[in-house]
C-alpha cells in the first residue's frame, strides 16, 4: 500500500462523503413517503413528518386493503407477471437458439435475426400498434398485456450471444449421439444458461411487474387495469379517491387518513416486491446491465 | 424430395416460426398500418377498410399547427440534455466509486443508487409529486427552511424541463454507473502498480491509465445514445407534466398520445408519429454504426 499523500486523504475524506450523500438523497423521497403512509393526517398536514411516521397508524393500509379495486389489479398485475414470463422466456429461449447457430447451418439465420432487430429500429408508432391490438380482438382482455410484447427481440438477442459463446463441440457430440435439437437445446443448453436466464426472467418480471401504460390504453373498463395502471390513475391522474371517503364506513378511519397518507400507502405497495425482492437478488439485477453491454 | 441439409434445418424454422407469426402481426403490421398517416382516417372502417387517402394533408396540417415546432424544441431539448447528463454524471461516480476501497461501503452505495431504477415511472412520480408539491412537499419546506421561495417545479414552465433532466438523472443514472464501474474493475491492477513506480499519483493514474482503459465503454455508450435524440421520456412526462406547462414540457410522445388517443384524429397522430419514426431510425442506424466503427459494437 502506498503512502497517500495530504491531497488524497483530503480528497479520500470528501469522496465518502458525497457518495454517502447521493446514496442517502436516492432513499431519503422514499422513506419520507413510507413515513407518510404511516402517520395521522394531522402530522402529515402539520408538516412534521419528515423520514419518521408521526402519530403511527396502519389506517391507510386498511383503508387501502378493503379497497376492492386495489385487490383486484392486483391479481391482475400477478396473473399478468406469471403468464407474461411464462410465454416471454419460452418464445426467448426457442427463438434465441436457432438464432444462435452459423450461416451454414442454419441457412436463413442472418435474414430472420435481421427481421427481429429491424423491429428495435423502426416501429409503426401509438396509433398502428394500437389499432392492430384492437383488429386482433385483445382489447379488455388479459392478453393484450402478453401477446403484442411477446417476443422481447433484446432479450432474444442477449440470449442468442450468450448461446454462441457456449463451445460448439457440446452440440456435435449430443448430434452424434442421435440427439434432437428439441433436445440439445433444453438438455444441454439451457441448464447450462441459467445465470443468464435467471437475469432475463428477473428482469422480464420486474418490466411485467411495472406496465403500466398499455394497461391504460388496452383496458376500456378500469376493472381490467393491472396494479400499475391502477395506480396511475389514483395517484396521478387524482381520480376518485376523494369520492369514494364518503362510501367508507368506518368513521375512526376516516379520522387519521387523507388522500396524501393513502396515496402515499399506494405507492409504497406498488413498489413494495421490488423493494422484496431488491436486496437478495441484487448479483441478478447487476448482471443484466453487464449481460448487455459487455458482451465481447 | 427435401436434400438431407434442409431437412436438417426444419427442427429451427419450426422454432422460430412463432415468434416469427407474433412479430409479423404486432410489429410488420403496424407498419404497414402507418398508411393511415395518408389518409382521413376513420376508425369505424377498420384498420385495412375503405378509407379516404388524402396524400401528405395531414402533414401540411401539422406544419401549419404552431405547436409542433415548440414540441419538437421541447423534446429535442430535454433529450439532449437527458443524454448529455446521463453520460457525464455516472462516469463521475463510478470514478469516484472506483477511489473507495472498503468493499462493504461501495457494495452499499452501489445497491442504494441503482434501486430507483427498478421502480416504475408511476410509483416515481407518486413520490415526485409528493415531495415537489410547493405547499406541502417536502423539497419546498426545506427550501423554505433556508430562507428560499418555493418552487414550483412541476408547474412552473420554466422549471419543468429542469426537473424532468434532474429526476431522470436521479432515477436512472445508477444503471450507467454500473456499467462503467464493471468496465472500471476489469483494467488490470498491474497498470497502476507500473504507473505507480513511475511515479505517477492518484490524480494522474485516473488521467492515464483509469479514463484511457475505459475510453471504449464511454464511446459505446455515447454512440449508443444517440438513438434516443426524440426520445424526451414519454412515461416520465406523461405522469408529471399538466396543461400549464405545455408550453414547455410537452414533447412528440404526449402530443400523439392527447391528439390520437385523447382526440381520436388517427390519420394526425399517425402522421406525427411517423415522423419521429423516421428521424428515430436514422438516428438509431447511425448510432449502431457509429459503435460498431468506434467500439467494435455487434448487436448479435
Amino acid at each position: 500500500m502506498q503512502k497517500m499523500t495530504r491531497g488524497e486523504k483530503i480528497f479520500l475524506v470528501f469522496n465518502y462523503v458525497i457518495l454517502s450523500l447521493v446514496a442517502l438523497l436516492c432513499l431519503f423521497p422514499l422513506i419520507h413517503v413510507l413515513a407518510i403512509s404511516f402517520s395521522a393526517k394531522s402530522a402529515v398536514a402539520a408538516g412534521v413528518v419528515r423520514l419518521w411516521p408521526v402519530d403511527f397508524t396502519l389506517a391507510s393500509y386498511k383503508y387501502v386493503s378493503n379497497r376492492p379495486e386495489f385487490s383486484r389489479s392486483l391479481l391482475i398485475s400477478i396473473k399478468r407477471v406469471f403468464l407474461g414470463l411464462l410465454v416471454n422466456m419460452f418464445l426467448t429461449i426457442i427463438t434465441a437458439y436457432p438464432l444462435s447457430k452459423e450461416d451454414k447451418q442454419f441457412h436463413s439465420r442472418t435474414i430472420i435475426v435481421w427481421v427481429f432487430v429491424f423491429t428495435m429500429l423502426f416501429g409503426g408508432g401509438l396509433i398502428p400498434w394500437y389499432m392492430t391490438i384492437r383488429a386482433t380482438g385483445l382489447l379488455d382482455t388479459i392478453w393484450a398485456l402478453i401477446i403484442p410484447g411477446a417476443v422481447p427481440v433484446y432479450n432474444v438477442v442477449l440470449l442468442l450471444n450468450f448461446f454462441r459463446s457456449l463451445p460448439k463441440e457440446l452440440e456435435e457430440a449430443a448430434l452424434i449421439d442421435g440427439a434432437s435439437q428439441w433436445d440439445i437445446l433444453w438438455k444441454i443448453y439451457v441448464p447450462l444458461s441459467l445465470p443468464a436466464l435467471a437475469t432475463l426472467t428477473l428482469f422480464t418480471a420486474v418490466g411485467h411487474w411495472n406496465s403500466w401504460f398499455d394497461g391504460l390504453i388496452l383496458m376500456n373498463r378500469p376493472e381490467n387495469y393491472p396494479l400499475q395502471s391502477y395506480l396511475q390513475t389514483i395517484i396521478v391522474q387524482q381520480t376518485n379517491v376523494a369520492g369514494s371517503f364518503l362510501q367508507s364506513e368506518d368513521w375512526r378511519i376516516l379520522a387519521v387518513i387523507s388522500d396524501r397518507t393513502i396515496k402515499a400507502a399506494q405507492i409504497f405497495l406498488g413498489a413494495l416486491p421490488i423493494l422484496v425482492i431488491y436486496p437478495f437478488l441484487q448479483r441478478y439485477f447487476m448482471k443484466g446491465i453487464v449481460l448487455g453491454s459487455l458482451k465481447e | 424430395m427435401l436434400s438431407k441439409n434442409l431437412r436438417k434445418q426444419i427442427p429451427f424454422y419450426l422454432m422460430v416460426l412463432p415468434a416469427m407469426i407474433l412479430v409479423f402481426i404486432y410489429s410488420y403490421i403496424p407498419m404497414i398500418g402507418i398508411k393511415i398517416a395518408f389518409q382521413r382516417f376513420i376508425p369505424a372502417k377498420g384498420l385495412f377498410g375503405p378509407q379516404e387517402w388524402i396524400g401528405l394533408g395531414n402533414f401540411t396540417y401539422i406544419l401549419s399547427l404552431p405547436d409542433t415546432f415548440k414540441v419538437l424544441r421541447n423534446t429535442v431539448f430535454i433529450a439532449g440534455m437527458k443524454i448529455v447528463g446521463g453520460l457525464i454524471v455516472p462516469l463521475i461516480f463510478a470514478l469516484l466509486l472506483n477511489e473507495i476501497r472498503r468493499e462493504w461501503f461501495k457494495r452499499s452505495a452501489q445497491t442504494i443508487i441503482y434501486l430507483p431504477y427498478f421502480l416504475s415511472w408511476v410509483i416515481f412520480a407518486g413520490i415526485l409529486i409528493d415531495v415537489l408539491s410547493p405547499s406541502e412537499g417536502i423539497v419546498n419546506g426545506f427550501l423554505r427552511l433556508i430562507g428560499a421561495k418555493s418552487v414550483y417545479f412541476l408547474g412552473d414552465p420554466k422549471w419543468f424541463p429542469y426537473t424532468m433532466v434532474l429526476t431522470d438523472l436521479w432515477k436512472n443514472f445508477g444503471f450507467s454507473t454500473i456499467i462503467y464501474l464493471a468496465a472500471l474493475t476489469n483494467i488490470s491492477p498491474t497498470l497502476y502498480e507500473a504507473a505507480a513506480i513511475d511515479g505517477a499519483n492518484r490524480w494522474q493514474q485516473t488521467w492515464y491509465v483509469t479514463l484511457p482503459g475505459i475510453r471504449p465503454i464511454i464511446v459505446l455508450l455515447a454512440t449508443l445514445s444517440l438513438g434516443n435524440v426524440l426520445n424526451a421520456g414519454f412515461e416520465q412526462i406523461f405522469n408529471l407534466y399538466s396543461p400549464q406547462v405545455y408550453e414547455t414540457g410537452d414533447i412528440i410522445d404526449t402530443l400523439v398520445y392527447r391528439i390520437g388517443l385523447i382526440q381520436a384524429q388517427y390519420g394526425l397522430a399517425t402522421a406525427i408519429g411517423l415522423f419521429k419514426s423516421i428521424v428515430s431510425f436514422i438516428f438509431i442506424s447511425l448510432s449502431y454504426y457509429l459503435a460498431y466503427r468506434f467500439a467494435d459494437y455487434r448487436i448479435f
